[in-house]
């Protein structure tokens, strides 16, 4: 195990310096000129020149990455182009509301999607099958903007049951969970389907195996052998979903933020890449995909805590 | 002596299938009605015309400000939902179509040079992997942001968006593939390594290259639109089905038709090219996974 993490840990960090390498180059190789933004609009030629100096901007490529990579390595995300603050504090203020509503979708689509699939596997073939399959399969065709919108215009314009937009409680409040409930809701449908899906084919095939045959032939109910014995093995592949799946409602949490107006790293970066601050958005880019990096790498760990057949050489 | 061809057989068995004859003939049906937008929707879509805005549709044709002319009614710059919708289908189709086969060209490439070269195999994975790593649509918001925005931009950034899932779903079926006797013998008899991938083994790859093209450019109809949506994939005032309602986002209270409608085009778009892929899938290669 302890090997199996050292190995984890150093392929994470060699994705982390790809990552950064990207995210570094793609700025240094595009059009966009960051002294001309910070320089103003009404700069002359001469003060945007001595803004590219005072960035750094002049120096050759690799000098560049080193340095932003020194500066990473110190915490230091860089400073943002508009508003001439640090931008780990400017995320650090919005990552909670991102965060927030991203658990709270993950867990409504724990709540809604395992479930489903689960029946729809008890049920193989039948009416409830097909419903439950084709509603997953319109479950992941449908945008969560729209989704978005649609909710508010029923649910909190119509019905006044929920606030039309911001978030600033967690969702295990009382105020949180009304603000949280439809942002998790529209941005948490894609991952329910998905795991409807594969909870479906996964309950599958474990009823297919051979212990559950036996667990039968001793005379155990269906409901019993369902719950106690085929849930847990059937969670597994479902559990290796939720890595990527959480790295999908990050991203998701982007739009999601928008429709609903919540204050978050998503509405940061769509601002940040308006006012061609490009910067932030590298900053931005690179804590979302941090983040995804280290939350696969922890529910990859997790695996040996539900599957104990799972050992780490 | 005849060959069969499977894809052809495929095709056969997925016309027996009644949900996937239907969505096929939404989709053409769809498709003549877009790329005949000009005859099928008289009204310019960019027109703007204060004097007709919001107007309502079909669904309110007792309202005296209801006009037939207009039967989806008009936007809130009085421009013709209909004839928007229509042309901002082309965009978002031929966008979705461009990028993924843009992506598919890519990921093939890579795909069979990391499943067919043992030494290739992890400097391309790895690579892929790092790309992985930008979850969702954040790795084209980061392309978008650094070329710009416009159309040829946000088709750039689905498309390379695109290429790490293709790579990876071939190099595993190359993986397969390499696995049976005939390309040993093949290559025992002296078949050049480039003969081998473009005639056995991108052949035998094809079944679920049809099958990831037919789900991704379900992606990538999604895709524009979320840019859109979000202001940063087809300018205003161009007509795209996640900028009409991006666009419509302020009369969403007064006028939630403007909202209702591209939605439900994205959505049966989609929806019927995922299920095309979904019965694909299991007629051609059963073991894909999503």
């Amino acid at each position: 195990m302890k090997k199996y993490l050292a190995k984890r840990l150093v392929m994470m960090f060699f994705l982390l310096l790809g990552m950064t390498f990207i995210v570094f180059a793609s700025l240094y190789f595009a059009p966009g000129d960051p002294a001309e933004i910070a320089a103003g609009p009404s700069a002359t030629v001469e003060e945007v020149e001595l803004m590219r100096q005072y960035l750094g901007l002049d120096r050759p490529f690799l000098v560049q990455y080193g340095t932003y990579l020194w500066n990473l390595a110190h915490g230091d995300l860089g400073t943002s182009l508009i508003t001439r603050q640090p931008i780990l504090e400017e995320l650090a203020v919005r990552l909670p509301n991102t965060l927030n509503l991203a658990t709270a979708a993950m867990l409504m689509a724990c709540i809604i999607g395992i479930p489903l699939g689960i029946i729809a596997a008890i049920y193989k073939d039948s009416w409830i099958d097909n419903l439950l399959t084709t509603l997953s399969l319109g479950g992941i065709s449908i945008p969560n903007f729209w989704l978005g919108s649609i909710l508010i215009i029923y649910f909190c314009v119509q019905l006044g049951w929920f606030p039309t937009g911001g978030m600033d409680s967690f969702f295990w409040t009382a105020k949180g969970f009304r603000q949280a409930f439809l942002p998790a809701l529209s941005l948490g449908m894609q991952v329910a389907s998905s795991f409807t899906r594969i909870g479906r084919s996964s309950m599958l095939d474990v009823l297919q195996s051979d212990y559950i045959r036996t667990a039968r032939s001793k005379g155990l109910s269906g409901g019993k052998i369902v719950w106690l014995h085929a849930l847990r093995n059937a969670l597994i592949p479902i559990v290796t979903q939720m890595g990527t799946s959480f790295g999908g409602l990050l991203g998701g949490s982007i739009v999601t933020e928008q429709v609903f107006a919540v204050n978050g790293i998503g509405t940061y970066l769509i601002n940040a890449i308006n006012q061609r601050n490009y910067y932030a958005v590298q900053s931005t880019v690179l804590v979302i995909a941090f983040l995804f990096v280290v939350v696969n790498l922890i529910v990859d760990l997790l695996y040996v805590v539900i599957d104990p057949r799972i050992k780490y050489e | 002596m005849k060959r069969e061809s499977p894809i052809r057989t495929a095709f056969q068995k997925l016309f027996r299938n009644k949900l996937a004859t239907i969505c096929f003939f939404i989709l053409i049906a769809e498709f003549i009605l877009i790329i005949f937008a000009d005859k099928f929707a008289a009204c310019d879509p960019n027109e703007n015309n204060v004097a007709i805005r919001l107007l309502p549709g079909f669904w309110d044709s007792a309202n005296p400000k209801y006009d037939p002319a207009h039967w989806l009614g008009t936007d809130e710059l009085g421009r013709d939902v209909w004839s928007r919708l229509l042309h901002g289908g082309q965009v978002s189709l031929t966008v979705g179509f461009t990028a993924t086969f843009i992506g598919l060209v890519f990921g093939t490439f890579f795909g069979l040079l990391a499943g067919y070269y043992k030494k290739l195999d992890n400097i391309i994975m790895r690579f892929m992997d790092i790309l992985f790593t930008f979850p969702g649509v954040l790795l084209a918001l980061l392309i978008v942001a650094m070329l710009g925005v416009s159309v040829r931009n946000a088709t750039i950034a689905i498309s390379i968006w695109a290429i790490p899932s293709f790579a990876r779903m071939i190099r595993g079926r190359v993986l397969q593939i390499k696995q049976e006797e005939y390309i040993t013998a093949i290559r025992s008899l002296g078949a050049k390594d480039h003969w081998i991938i473009l005639k056995h083994i991108l052949v035998n790859a094809l079944p679920t290259i049809i099958v990831i093209a037919t789900m991704r450019i379900a992606g990538s109809i999604l895709s524009i639109a979320t840019l859109s949506y979000l202001g940063v994939g087809v300018p205003v005032p161009q007509a795209e089905w996640g900028g009409m309602i991006s666009s419509a986002k302020t009369q969403m209270y007064k006028a939630p038709s403007l909202i209702i409608i591209p939605g439900i085009a994205i959505i049966i778009t989609v929806i019927c090219f995922n299920i095309l892929g979904d019965k694909l899938r299991d007629i051609l290669d059963p073991n894909l996974k999503d």
